[in-house]
């Protein structure tokens, strides 16, 4: 899972790290500019940060623990949320759930396609109860979903990233 | 004028306490606590010591200074209530097998639930176990006991300075755990066991050694033979009731003998040892054949900071092999021999104040053909286990003598057990007494110096690791200089090991290291160098110190080891058409050894227009050869020690 930081990310890193003058009071701030580098936090970039600010492992991963916003885990390229709140899950968001991880072949509680192109997270109630069953996709809210509309969704962003890499 | 507060209606005076709950003790009061060490910071998150002002206000003694005038209450309705209510928390939250628990019946929750008279718990218990980490030879971690006080965290960050356990995730999630949740045993932990010292519940324990012991015990086959260290025939009585520092040794060799062993004999032996082949070694390197300052090397907690921490230092610790390694090594070795017995028939015990030793004794450097010299390590903990087990009444047993020959000791071999014993040791087998002071802010190093051939010898001894580092820096530095440093992991020396009996306060500690004083007074030889046990060994055996002999079974080497495991990080590059690739290790060693630096000036050059898209810069994690630091790979070639020259000869090698 691991990989060489490329010298550009590395030199990014270093350069937040400069700005924030290493300083431990502003450890969240940092994390949350090398989140925005990687999309997640790498365990590698984490090590290093520790021993460059000189605070103990246990401590940043302690930080990097504690606030959602942050993430040990790559995410995919794009990221699908179905809704499992009160309005979506009367509305049977569970079988958009479920085909969902059939139709990315997601198993075992797995969140991201091995080809790094999809994440699946659950969320409760996006505020859009009106539109139930809803999914976002890379921020963009879809309402009244069914499990066709879903996998269709879906469809479209592989044959836009397909076509991304031929050309 | 005399500064007082009120508590409980009574008037109470104060000088320097720190905070209330010091004060309210003082008083003959006894407040509940998980989370407050005196030696540690002050968390505040456990509720236990509540108490309250004459207006109703409710707070925490620990972390609440005293103020002249103030007027507090400490068992109030109130207060019983509120603490009733958070133990129970705590305790729905909680594992609550206690009676197969190893801490059962030493546990600070299961006294507290007892002195606060919890009847039922009113609320459900958590869902989930997570899992069980007995990866560590030294350690054991169940989360699922853990109370979440803290106190092992601080522990080992602010007293040893590792920082390897550490608080999680948040809410109902929130747990205690090594970095990325690996076990205990992938991270940078020394094995000190200092974690489990302070743990009031059975979240951290001693990897227990009983059953093994045990076993070898009811097995006719095996010759069963205990040495004992120094630090615990005076902290062995607490157990049953005796105070720190009362010295119980004949008692300990009594009870050892009625368990089924047969012979009994003396770390402190073994110490003598160590301080005549550490003295020769000494003078070696002051007569300039190798580096100073030599470091001791008879706490492994230590010696595996170093290996981890600070690789370039690795050539400063003494080649000796501790006294609990020297002892197997030579029981095995030659000893056996004299009983007639097979090697493999013997099964050594080493009774000890340590939870490093059991890593000590399982390194393969100490095994011969697959048997290892010392075949399991108890605490001083569970050697009183085992007395209970075996249905022994302690206070009844009649003392008894260690066993002849390795049983006789001089005072420099009993004083290994505390702070400075080891350097006074060494430097006593040298013919002079070293008279130790503190040196700097808060009397953290001592320091002694002597005149030996014309020369002034600069002695250092500290504990606690935190300590060490603060040394060790200053001596890389250059602001400090040394020729002899002691180090011991805990914080006062082997007698506040992490296997000794809790309570292991630095008083407890500190009563234990007077016993040991006290008993060396009464010891007739004080120089190892006087021991005539050792003479015989030489002469018959070992030749001389510092001879082959000497170095094949009682010396050893070191090796670098990774920081944190994973850490590695080589993916198949897919290699840039006619480019040079250059990775610079950032690892922690290198970081620390200016990689960074380096990092930054190959960039520069990498930009100039003679090397510009030749070189493929990139930033890669520990290469597994920290000892060199900093490190840079060209294409496939590790260049240690690496300099831009060095770095710039090598990629120009290859255009
Ligand atoms: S054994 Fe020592 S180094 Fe390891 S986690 Fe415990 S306190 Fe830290
Ligand atoms: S493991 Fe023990 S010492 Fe550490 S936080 Fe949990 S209960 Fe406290
Ligand atoms: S001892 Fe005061 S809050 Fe824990
Ligand atoms: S940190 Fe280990 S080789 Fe660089």
């Amino acid at each position: 899972m691991t990989e060489n930081i490329s010298c550009r990310n590395f030199e990014k890193v270093n350069d937040i790290l400069e700005k924030y003058d290493y300083r431990p009071s502003n450890l969240i701030s940092i994390l949350q500019e090398v989140q925005e580098i990687y999309r997640y936090l790498p365990e590698e970039i984490l090590t290093y940060i520790s021993t460059a600010m000189g605070i103990a492992p246990a401590r940043v991963f302690g930080v990097a623990t504690f606030y959602e916003n942050f993430s040990l885990e790559p995410k995919g390229k794009n990221v699908i949320k179905v809704c499992n709140g009160t309005a979506c899950h009367v509305r049977k968001s569970d079988k958009i759930l479920s085909t969902v991880r059939e139709t990315l072949n997601l198993k075992n509680g797995a969140k991201t396609t091995d080809d790094m192109l999809f994440t699946l997270e659950t969320v409760s109630c996006l505020g859009a109860c009106g539109l139930a069953p809803v999914v976002v996709v890379n921020d963009r809210v879809y309402g009244n979903m069914t499990p066709e509309k879903v996998v269709q969704l879906i469809n479209e962003i592989m044959e836009g990233s397909r076509n991304d890499q031929d050309s | 004028m005399e500064k007082t507060i009120k508590i409980n209606g009574r008037e109470i005076s104060f000088t320097n306490e720190r905070n209330l709950l010091e004060v309210i003790r003082k008083a003959g009061i006894e407040l509940p606590t998980f989370c407050y060490h005196s030696e540690l910071s002050v968390y505040g998150a456990c509720r236990m010591c509540l108490v309250e002002d004459e207006r109703g206000r409710i707070m925490a003694a620990c972390s609440t200074p005293p103020r002249p005038g103030m007027s507090i209450k400490t068992h109030t309705e109130r207060l019983v209530r509120q603490r009733r209510v958070t133990l129970e928390l705590l305790l729905a939250n909680h594992d609550r097998e206690c009676t197969s628990c190893v801490k059962s019946g030493s546990c600070r929750l299961q006294e507290l639930a007892r002195i606060l008279g919890i009847k039922n718990i009113r609320f459900g218990q958590k869902k989930g176990r997570l899992p069980i980490d007995d990866s560590s030879p030294a350690i054991v971690r169940d989360p699922n006991k853990c109370i979440l006080c803290g106190d092992c965290v601080r522990m080992c960050e602010e007293i040893q300075g590792i920082g390897v356990i550490g608080f999680a995730y948040r809410g109902s999630e929130a747990r205690v755990t090594p970095p990325f949740n690996k076990n205990i045993s992938e991270v940078n932990c020394v094995d000190c066991g200092q974690c489990a010292a302070v743990c009031p519940t059975g979240a951290i324990t001693v990897a227990s050694h009983m059953e093994k012991v045990w076993n070898a015990l009811y097995d006719p086959a095996k010759t069963v033979v205990a040495q004992i260290a120094p630090a615990v025939r005076v902290s062995l009585g607490e157990e049953f009731g005796l105070k720190p520092g009362a010295v119980t040794s004949g008692k300990i060799i009594g009870a050892l003998k009625k368990m089924g062993f047969d012979m009994v004999f003396d770390t402190c032996f073994a110490a003598d040892l160590t301080a005549v082949e550490e003295s020769h070694e000494f003078l070696e390197r002051l007569s300039g054949k190798k580096r100073l300052p030599q470091f001791t090397s008879c706490c492994p907690a230590w010696v595996k900071y170093v290996e981890l921490n600070y690789p370039d230092f690795k050539d400063n610790l003494s080649s000796c092999r501790s006294p609990q390694q020297m002892f197997g090594s030579v029981m095995k070795g030659i000893y056996a021999k004299k009983l007639g017995i097979d090697p493999e028939e013997i099964f050594v015990v080493s009774i000890m104040p340590c939870t490093a030793k059991k890593a000590e004794a399982q390194r393969e450097e100490f095994s011969k053909g697959g048997i290892p010299d010392v075949d399991a390590v108890l605490t001083t903990q569970e050697m009183a286990r085992m007395v209970r087990e075996a249905g022994i009444i302690f206070d009844e047993v009649e003392e008894m003598p260690f066993d002849m020959p390795m049983g006789f000791a001089t005072g420099g071999g009993l004083i290994f057990g505390g702070g400075e014993g080891v350097a006074t040791a060494v430097i006593r087998t040298l013919g002079r007494e070293p008279v130790f002071r503190t040196h700097g802010e808060g009397g953290q190093i001592k320091t002694a110096e002597i005149e030996y051939d014309g020369k002034i010898i600069k002695t250092a001894a500290v504990s606690g690791l935190n300590n060490a580092k603060k040394l060790l820096e200053a001596i890389r530095a250059g602001k400090e200089y040394y020729d002899l440093v002691e180090v011991m992991a805990c914080s006062g020396g082997c007698v506040g090991g992490g296997g000794q009996p809790q309570p292991n306060t630095s008083d407890a500690r500190e009563s234990r290291k007077k016993g040991l004083l006290g008993s060396e007074k009464l010891m007739q030889l004080k120089s190892p160098a006087e021991n005539p046990i050792i003479k015989d060994l030489y002469r018959d055996h070992l030749y001389s110190p510092g001879s082959e002999k000497a170095h094949e079974m009682l010396h050893t080497t070191y090796r670098n080891r990774k920081r944190i495991d994973g850490e590695i990080c080589f993916s198949e590059d897919i290699k840039k058409a006619g480019k040079v690739s250059v990775k610079v290790c950032v690892g922690t060693c290198c970081y620390l050894s200016g990689a960074y630096e380096l990092f930054s000036a190959l960039k520069e050059i990498a930009n100039e227009e003679k090397f510009k898209d030749r070189i493929e810069l990139s930033a890669t994690f520990c290469l597994e050869n920290c000892a060199k630091s900093p490190c840079v790979m060209v294409d496939d070639t590790i260049i240690g020690k690496a300099t831009v020259e060095k770095v710039i000869d090598e990629v120009i090698k290859r255009f």
